[in-house]
């Protein structure tokens, strides 16, 4: 296992991407430290900025683990394209986490910045604080979202969460912003409590589940129908009533947007077009 | 300064020099008979190919179109980046690089000369301020002249020398190299909302055919001695069944060609090499195409290959990129240049698995193997409309080996790959050959007498590169020769080197050659122009034209025009 301790309070964006349990494998702790690192612009090695510890536990196992143990919200790009391992981040940390991540879990007890879990293909990512804008998102201009694997914020997300997804599973215990599953193609996003609005603006496909509150509904999505429960994924169905929109019809499409029907009595003008 | 490279196996088509072992000799930027040998700067070049600067005929790499694509694709640039290096600059862009990086990574691949075709007139100054921004080339740009308003009404008039005057004055305003005829008629039709579907076809309000315009424009070319031939992007551009729009634009100027000089040259021609009647019936029209080409000598091509990777198509054609857009759904840029033109920008991903992309691919290479006369047809991505111009070493190595197009032919759509005509085409091509597409040739077509060749007088533009044609096989080891030709040993621009094994040495500038045509009745800027620039153009005509200072290395062609 390999400890990361920041020395010092980044004053400048550092461009994390060697932190990774791929490159660290096989590597010497003196081989960890002397990975190169941009700090501005400024080419650094890994050991100036990062106190480098590596504690034996004993367990021959193939996985690497790495933790980071302080404040690296300047830091970005950490566990980009990463394929197994797992890199445990005890403090806030910076954009681009797990950008087109392939697989292994990353896990952060701390809040993350913007673009986290952008553009990835497999693997895990659980949030214990709050999320940036753009989660899953892929970057701007781009239309490569989200193709696999599943991302937990146990916080709160902000605008844009999923736009572009096409696979995988983004659950978000706490309320989102605004343009969930903007241009979504495929792939569920779950949001227990509220959201800001335009939820599923342009989707085609797909599916959002709301167990909040959204204060209205798009007027290019139609109800469909009132359901008893929905499932977002393998063992996790939830339960209560939801409407069914579909839409967005301004894309000629029906993906799926739920809403619970508890939260939102406002919705129930709705009702008579069943 | 002077040069002296020894010993390579020298490929000068126009000089026909087949792979002999010779020296070169260089002195101030000029290749001469010999220089001081104890004096010279001496260049090892035993066991390796030795050609003259690469020239590319047609790539989209400057002015407001190509800057509106770079403005549309952030997510082209965050992966493609260059550093900065104390010599060169930073830069960033994958289909569509910045300036600084286009003339690097040309430069790396041995290429020294480059023509920018279909500048809007009106949008003249930006294209020149980006050309000046693109170091280590020689370049030149085609303004678009085939839906120019006062094209369109003196040929309705049938004043063909009237015309004449008009490109004349243009091309010397614009700093302008050839004239560029981008779907001819279609563009003002497509002001309404239209587009013409055939050659015969009517263009509203003024009343002409696109066989009337380019017949016109190619009397006018040949009125004035322009070196270029014109440079035709044809209607019904990359519409399924358009091969036969192809074969007609190439009949209609049949007549016109006098003696050795081609009267038209057909650009991207894969793009207009379709045939069938739909999307899901589309095949290869290369085979009629150059059926043709091979019993005219009037016509001269270029490929248009396609790449499967992703990129950023930009023409000139506004309803073709309108189209595009609603066949792929992706974002776009589509934009009416007043009087002259318009244009159009669409995202592209050209996939293997997809029929009709791999069709295309197909075609692009049928094109270049199935036309007999290597003089005929050019090697060009249309970059970036077929793919990004770093791939021309691929492209070469498709040319060169059997084997290597069987390994791509493998991994294609299994339906194109059957109607595909590469597997019974055994033809591969020697380095003469492949200098004569990639250099020679483009050189001979554009009229540029000190390119594209080594003989004595020419400028010294030479690319080295590593190989040895004595001892490889370039139809086995067919990823050594695109290796060689990715980074060339050296490339020479104007008897300095400025970049060695793929690093850029120094940065220099690279002129910008234009036209000075020199008409015996120059156009008078009477009140009357200068009135229809303020109700037609949204600037004034004082400035309009591009001065002769606004050229950082300005290179002035003079041309005496029968007119």
């Amino acid at each position: 296992m390999i400890n990361l301790h920041p020395l010092k309070e980044f004053r400048v964006p550092v461009i994390g991407e060697c932190i990774n349990p791929d490159i660290f494998q096989g590597k010497t702790r003196e081989g960890i430290a002397g990975l190169t690192i941009w700090e501005g612009n400024k080419q650094k090695k890994l050991g100036e900025l990062f106190k480098v510890e590596e504690i034996s536990t004993g367990q021959q196992t193939e996985r690497t683990t790495v933790a980071i143990h302080g404040d690296v919200s300047k830091v970005r790009r950490i566990g980009l394209c990463m394929t197994n391992g797992e890199i445990a981040i005890h403090g806030d940390v910076g954009m681009h986490l797990g950008e087109e991540m392939e697989g292994g879990k990353i896990s952060v007890h701390g809040n993350v910045g913007r673009w986290a879990g952008s553009m990835m293909n497999g693997g895990t990512i659980e949030i214990h604080g709050n999320a940036g804008d753009y989660l899953g998102a892929p970057y701007r201009g781009s239309s490569k979202g989200m193709r696999g694997g599943k991302i937990i914020v146990h916080g709160n997300a902000g605008n844009e969460a999923g736009a572009y997804m096409r696979r995988g599973v983004i659950k978000i215990y706490g309320t989102a912003g605004q343009f969930v599953g903007l241009r979504m193609h495929n792939g569920t996003i779950y949001v227990q409590k509220g959201c800001e609005g335009r939820a599923g603006a342009c989707m085609t496909g797909g599916k959002i589940v709301v167990g909040g509150f959204l204060e209205s509904v798009l007027p290019t999505f139609t109800i469909e129908s009132v359901k008893k429960k929905v499932k977002i994924e393998e063992d996790d169905t939830v339960e209560g009533a939801f409407y069914l929109f579909l839409g967005d019809l301004a894309e000629n499409s029906k993906g799926k947007l739920y809403v619970l029907k508890e939260k939102n009595p406002h919705l129930s003008c709705y009702e008579r077009l069943l | 300064m002077e040069l002296l490279i020894k010993n390579g196996f020298i490929y000068d088509p126009i000089n026909g020099v087949d792979g002999e072992k010779m020296d070169i000799a260089i002195r101030d930027g000029k290749i001469v008979e010999k220089v001081n040998e104890s004096k010279a700067l001496k260049i090892d070049a035993s066991g390796m190919i030795v050609m003259p600067g690469g020239v590319d005929i047609h790539c989209h790499i400057a002015g407001s179109e190509v800057n509106t694509g770079r403005l549309l694709r952030p997510e082209d640039h965050f992966k493609d980046f260059e550093r900065k290096t104390p010599k060169t600059r930073s830069g960033v862009g994958y289909s569509v690089p910045s300036t600084f990086t286009t003339g690097y990574r040309y430069a790396k691949m041995g290429y020294t000369t480059i023509m920018n075709p279909s500048m809007p007139p009106l949008e003249a100054k930006h294209t020149h301020e980006e050309l000046n921004d693109t170091p280590m080339l020689d370049k030149a740009t085609y303004p678009l002249l085939g839906d120019w308003w006062f094209v369109l009404e003196y040929l309705k008039d049938g004043k063909i020398e009237e015309c004449a005057r008009y490109v004349a004055w243009m091309m010397t305003t614009t700093k302008g190299y050839a004239i560029k005829i981008v779907n001819p008629g279609g563009l003002e039709a497509w002001g309404s909302g239209r587009n013409v579907s055939n050659i015969d076809d009517q263009v509203p309000y003024f009343g002409i055919t696109p066989r009337e315009i380019l017949r016109g424009l190619c009397k006018v070319n040949k009125l004035l001695n322009l070196p270029h031939t014109i440079h035709v992007h044809t209607n019904n551009l990359g519409k399924p069944g358009n091969y036969l729009t192809a074969l007609d634009t190439m009949r209609c100027v049949e007549d016109l060609a006098s003696g050795e000089k081609p009267a038209i040259h057909i650009t991207h021609c894969q793009f207009c090499a379709f045939k069938g009647s739909d999307w899901r019936t589309v095949k290869s029209g290369a085979e009629e195409i150059a059926k043709y080409v091979n019993n005219h000598s009037h016509v001269t091509l270029d490929m248009g290959q396609v790449i499967f990777t992703d990129t950023t198509t930009m023409t000139a054609d506004g309803p073709f990129q309108y189209g595009l857009h609603e066949l792929s759904g992706n974002k776009w840029v589509n934009h009416d240049v007043e009087t002259e033109t318009s244009s159009g920008i669409v995202p592209f991903r050209y996939r293997r698995k997809s029929y009709v992309h791999a069709i295309q691919w197909s075609t692009g290479l049928e094109l270049a193997l199935l036309v007999k006369d290597p003089w005929r047809i050019f090697m060009t991505t249309d970059h970036p409309n077929g793919g990004p111009f770093i791939y021309y070493p691929r492209i070469i190595a498709w040319f060169m080996s059997r084997k290597a197009r069987q390994a791509v032919l493998k991994k294609i759509n299994p339906r194109a790959e059957s109607r595909s005509l590469l597997p019974s085409t055994d033809r591969e091509l020697s380095f003469y050959e492949i200098a004569i597409m990639t250099r020679a040739g483009q050189a001979k077509a554009l009229g540029l007498k000190d390119k594209g060749h080594l003989g004595v007088g020419a400028d010294a533009d030479v690319a080295i590169y590593g190989i040895n044609p004595e001892n490889i096989d370039p139809s086995k080891k067919h990823k050594t020769v695109r290796r060689a030709f990715e980074n060339a040993a050296y490339t020479i621009k104007g008897g300095k080197v400025v970049a060695k094994n793929g690093e850029i040495l120094r940065h220099v500038e690279g002129a910008t050659m234009w036209l000075d045509v020199q008409v015996s009745e120059p156009i008078k800027i009477t009140e009357k122009m200068r009135r229809r620039f303020r109700e037609y153009w949204t600037v004034e005509y004082d400035n309009y034209p591009v001065t002769e200072n606004y050229l950082e290395v300005s290179h002035p062609i003079t041309i005496k025009a029968d007119v």
